[in-house]
């Protein structure tokens, strides 16, 4: 620990998270960990991280934040309108905050869970090998005004800055899903209604997403007395209503209701970031495309990295440009381009 | 569908399926309705994969009838880990199983620790202290454990025990309420609503987030109940030890 990041006003849900907590089923304990994953890979990417570190995951709302020392942050995941000392900051990008700065982060202009990480990571003390809260194991809490959350020092404060331009992800799309142990459950016209149909997201969270649709529920052939089985998260479940959840991040380890099918890993942050009225559709594909589609998280690291570039401040970046003394925005164009 | 016809079948020669859960895990699913015979199955499936992990094998877990092994996409194929399974199907098929380690934890029964027990005593046709009787006579198996951290499954009690979930939801039971429901017992982690009847109450929690092993218990693990008054439970409370005077014994 070097250092400290300072809790000056926090939003309603912001949480640390991390990759969370792989290998603990047999004890109940689902991975949990960054409801869009992708965005912390993308943090990792620009920071120049080997892999993602301990991070703020901000659900809808940021907060203010103030650092005890030099250290590079990244923004990513579900834009929000970020002020260093009142000046804009772009998102899907990384920025020198100056130690003592303050750092404001405002709501989602959309999406819903947006990321603050810092150069060298967050250094929280680990619970069960990880410092990522899991509300619904009652492992860590949200955030309160007056935290101070420790990090370690940034390894590179003066590498440049880079930005990127994610995957979209913020509005919807068709999601894929690979079958799982209960597909055959469902009838193939059920599953044939089931992939015609589009879907409207009515609410979300880290533990899923709720959706709704026109026309009759969903329902398995086999439903009733179904023996509670393991499930995990991207799968779609079907409630006693016949309404799809897809189950994100903190899900339980076993649950009792009939799914459908899972989300392929790397189209579960168009889900996770899909805020309520978002529509989806959903495609089925085979194991072997899903395979080629949906890469090991070992290998998403690298292809975010070649695609970071080097951060140009443009006209377009600078929310309230007439505020600005352009001749000193311009030298500091040229300072960052380089 | 050859799940449908096998789920009430004995598992003298279990014909489990072999299913892909995500990209990463491979399901073997020996019923599709809870039979004890599919839960020892699933549980000596992970007994053996433990002694002897596959190559790429990264966690493997039972619930109440079937196993997940989730591997290393970069160091193994779903096609290899499926034949793998499949030739070690074969191995465990008449394995007996027996719990190797027996918790013997104090509980106390009915009033403010068990509102519901008169009534679940009525359905299973027994006085309160002949029902109680029965609950502690021997060990349960932990058949799994899940929905919550460390939270368990215990059973299967006789069949008298069996009784439907509650169309209503309890609003909420505390922390090591012990509830029943379809011949099983589940014994909660932390305050929760639940469709289960409240019949008694432990001072043991089965998720201890900052103890060393957060987890006491582990599937196929043997849990007695230890009947005690209502005041022996609140002093073993009183202590504040999560583990609630429990005692672990190894089994002869």
């Amino acid at each position: 620990m070097s250092g400290w990041l300072d809790i000056l006003s926090i939003g309603p849900s912001v949480t640390v998270q991390d990759l969370g907590r792989p290998g603990h089923l047999a004890q109940g304990l689902s991975p949990g960990g960054a409801t869009d994953r992708r965005a912390i890979y993308e943090a990792a990417a620009l920071l120049g991280q080997a892999t993602p570190r301990a991070c703020l995951e901000m659900a809808g709302m940021g907060g203010r934040f103030r650092l005890t020392l030099d250290t590079r942050i990244a923004l990513t995941g579900a834009p929000m309108r970020a002020l260093l000392e009142g000046e804009a900051l772009r998102w899907n990008a990384s920025h020198l905050l100056p130690a003592g700065s303050v750092l404001d982060i405002g709501a989602c202009e959309s999406g819903a869970f947006g990321y603050l990480s810092v150069g060298g990571g967050l250094a929280c003390t680990p619970l069960i090998g990880a410092q990522s809260a899991h509300l619904a194991a009652g492992i860590g809490h949200r955030l309160q005004p007056a935290d101070r959350l420790p990090l370690l020092a940034d390894p590179t404060p003066d590498a440049p800055c880079l930005a990127l331009t994610p995957e979209p992800r913020l509005s919807g799309g068709t999601l894929r899903v690979i079958p799982g142990p209960q597909t055959a459950l469902f009838s193939a016209d059920e599953r044939a209604r089931f992939f015609a149909t589009a879907f409207t997201v009515t609410r979300g969270n880290r533990q899923g997403v709720t959706l709704a649709h026109s026309g009759a529920p969903f329902a398995p052939e086999a439903a009733g007395s179904l023996v509670s089985d393991l499930i995990t998260s991207g799968d779609i479940q079907m409630t006693g209503a016949g309404v799809p959840m897809v189950l994100l991040a903190e899900c339980q380890t076993v649950g009792g209701y009939p799914r459908l099918g899972t989300i392929l890993p790397v189209d579960l942050p168009i889900l996770a970031q899909a805020s309520p009225g978002t529509t989806l559709r959903f495609r089925e594909i085979g194991l072997p495309e899903a395979e080629a589609a949906s890469p090991p998280e070992s290998q998403w690291l690298a292809p975010l990295r070649r695609a970071c570039q080097p951060l140009i401040r443009s006209p377009h970046d600078i929310a309230d440009l007439l505020g600005y003394q352009l001749i000193s925005g311009m030298v500091r164009g040229d300072e960052e381009g380089t | 569908m050859a799940a449908m016809t096998n789920a009430h079948a004995p598992f003298s020669e279990p014909h489990p399926e072999v299913l892909p859960l995500g990209l990463d895990g491979v399901l073997v699913r020996f019923a599709l309705r809870f039979d004890a015979g599919a839960n020892r199955a699933a549980r000596a499936l992970v007994a053996s994969l433990e002694a002897a992990p596959l190559p790429g094998q990264v966690e493997c877990v039972s619930a109440l009838a079937s196993t997940l092994v989730r591997f290393d996409r970069m160091a193994t194929t779903r096609a290899f880990i499926e034949q793998a399974l499949r030739e070690r199907l074969l191995d465990i098929a008449h394995t007996p199983t027996h719990p190797e380690r027996i918790w013997r934890i104090p509980a106390s029964f009915g009033g403010e620790n068990g509102p519901q027990l008169t009534q679940v005593a009525q359905i299973a046709g027994l006085g309160e202290a002949a029902l109680i009787d029965q609950l502690c006579a021997s060990p349960l198996d932990v058949l799994a454990i899940g929905f919550a951290p460390g939270q368990p499954y215990l059973g299967l009690l006789p069949a008298n025990w069996e009784m439907p979930r509650l169309s209503a939801l309890t609003p909420e039971v505390p922390a090591g309420a012990i509830v029943t429901a379809i011949r099983q017992i589940v014994l909660f982690a932390n305050a929760s609503p639940t469709g289960w009847r409240w019949l008694g109450r432990c001072a043991f929690r089965p998720f201890q987030l900052h103890a060393e092993n957060p987890v006491p218990l582990r599937a196929g693990d043997g849990v007695q109940f230890i009947p005690v008054e209502h005041s022996a439970l609140s002093a073993i409370e009183a202590t504040g030890d999560p583990m609630g005077g429990a005692r672990l014994e190894r089994a002869s």
